[in-house]
């Protein structure tokens, strides 16, 4: 039973952390329609940022807003002057589909070699700003740590003030209208292309939280996100690519799938089991878990 | 103000839609622009508003050159523009769908004004103001789409082809709002159709268009008596 209820907790709070990666990249794809690699790049760099606020400051939250403000900025800098660029002179054709993929690929790769020539190749951590031991109850201990409970909640909060955005503030309905049908938010008078940006910074700084919160439990190194942007991709797949809601569900299914995998099947599984669950769910159901029209929703 | 477009032309590729197109719209117009399909109707519009690009010539309003910038730029400077096919955010609500169109402005206050303004002009986006776009009958949306556009406060109205696909009363009921706003309101129209005698019927002044040049322009009421238009455009 105890065991049950840890691997729920734990799934829980490894699929938040991957709810938060698949958002930014569902934010990215229903606004641009290009799948964005270097997000696990962006993501990265700006997890390093927070390491190096936290190894002079020692403050743990103080490092997660300067790697959410990072993230933000590189979001928003890749769409700038990659994406408006890249799109100026490809308007059709099979190159515009490839290309900003490719883009983003090479912008990865470029990424993380200045990573890695920055701060070297050899292994970081970020300490954890709450316990990473578990929860004890009684005589039993939890694996599910308070830091653990503190992901949790913190993507909570980030959740609360995303659907704020999305259904209460005008910006929201500006990143909406931009996402869902461009030419007529052009002629309802909004600055698409500026607010295309502004979603591509919200994108950034949701990566850049998944990326600092994954790392206290893990290592940080310039390829360690790779998989959670992989994870988080496959999350966005469940949930249909469409839909934030999706992109939530999404990584929670995942978490919890690849969590029960990992304690009742054989940790060696997990990331098999990741990649053939994105599989299946593709083969069997492509438009993902939550599809149809009503799919694309904030 | 007026709209005056001078020499204009326009290709698509190899193909000339608009070619060497002049005219003027006077304030406070209904003006009706009809033609066959691939006269050149919606490429005109498209290009007015700032969607498609000019090949050559001129086209303004009051001091506003509408070949320069773009489309989002033009709403601002008071030309709005309905595009074909019911230009409603399907994901929306009637309600954002409403609101979008007053985004720019700034000012929930007057957002809020205008609004009252559209809902009774279109009664029935009232009572469905938190349903999705999508879950509108054609009218509805064309409604939506006209209360969009019109929640800018334009001073010059683009409207294509407002009756496609809508049975024959709902585009009575439409084609009747469109010259209520223009009675009631400052804002001059360039409306374009295939539905001939219908457009004209309600407008002021009719253009021709036929191959992207103009086949004939005159007062509404002179384009329908003339035996030569009858013929070739409005069917009998």
């Amino acid at each position: 039973m105890l065991k049950l209820i840890n691997t729920i907790l734990i799934g829980l709070s490894t699929g938040a952390i991957y709810s938060l990666m698949s958002i930014s990249l569902v934010l990215v794809w229903r606004s641009t329609r290009v799948i964005n690699f270097a997000q696990a790049g962006q993501a990265v760099f700006s997890t390093y940022i927070a390491y190096e606020v936290a190894l002079r400051t020692g403050n743990f939250w103080l490092a997660l807003l300067c790697a959410v403000l990072s993230g933000a900025i590189l979001g928003a800098f890749v769409d700038f002057f990659f994406m408006r660029t890249l799109f100026k002179r490809v308007t059709s054709g099979p190159i515009r589909a490839i290309a900003p993929v490719v883009a983003t690929l090479g912008l990865l790769g470029i990424i993380r070699s200045a990573v890695g020539y920055i701060w070297g190749v050899e292994v970081k951590s970020i300490p954890a700003p709450a316990s990473t031991d578990g929860i004890k109850i009684g005589s039993d201990v939890l694996p599910f740590s308070t830091y653990d409970a503190l992901v949790l909640l913190i993507v909570f909060v980030v959740l609360m003030i995303l659907t704020f955005i999305f259904q209460r503030t005008t910006l929201g309905l500006s990143l909406k209208a931009s996402a869902f049908s461009p030419e007529i938010a052009r002629l309802s008078g909004v600055r698409v292309d500026l607010t295309r940006t502004v979603g591509w910074a919200i994108a950034g700084a949701c990566g850049a939280i998944a990326g600092v919160l994954a790392t206290p439990n893990s290592l940080l190194s310039p390829n360690s996100l790779d998989i959670l942007l992989v994870l988080g991709f496959a999350a966005a797949v469940i949930g249909g690519l469409e839909s934030m809601l999706g992109a939530v569900v999404g990584g929670l299914i995942l978490g919890l799938g690849v969590t029960f995998i990992a304690n009742y099947v054989g940790s060696t599984l997990v990331f098999l089991s990741a990649f053939v669950f994105l599989i299946i769910i593709l083969l069997v159901r492509p438009s993902g878990i939550i599809s149809g029209k009503r799919s694309r929703n904030a | 103000m007026s709209l005056v477009i001078r020499n204009l032309t326009v290709d698509h590729g190899a193909i000339r839609a608009i070619n060497n197109l002049s005219f003027i719209v006077e304030k406070r117009r209904l003006t009706a622009v009809i033609g066959a399909n691939g006269a050149g109707k919606s490429t005109l519009l498209r290009t007015l508003s700032g969607l498609n690009p000019a090949t050559s010539g001129k086209a303004s309003w009051g001091d506003h050159n509408l070949l320069k910038g773009k489309a989002e730029k033009h709403v601002r400077n008071g030309v709005s523009h309905v595009s074909e096919g019911k230009s409603v955010i399907p994901e929306l609500t009637v309600e954002e769908n409403l609101e979008l169109g007053a985004l720019w402005r700034g000012s929930k206050k007057e957002a809020e004004a205008t609004k009252k303004y559209v809902l009774e002009l279109f009664p029935r986006l009232g009572e469905r103001l938190k349903q999705r776009a999508d879950t509108l009958s054609g009218g509805e949306r064309q409604m939506l789409a006209i209360g969009r556009s019109l929640m800018s406060k334009p001073e010059l109205l683009l409207l294509d082809e407002p009756s496609l696909g809508l049975a024959p009363l709902v585009v009575e009921q439409i084609f009747q709002t469109i010259r209520d706003v223009v009675n009631s309101s400052s804002v001059t129209v360039l409306l374009v159709e295939q539905n001939a005698m219908g457009a004209l019927k309600i407008a002021d002044i009719g253009v021709v268009l036929n191959l992207g040049s103009i086949a004939a322009i005159g007062p509404a009421a002179d384009l329908i008596a003339d035996p030569a238009i009858r013929a070739a455009y409005l069917g009998f």
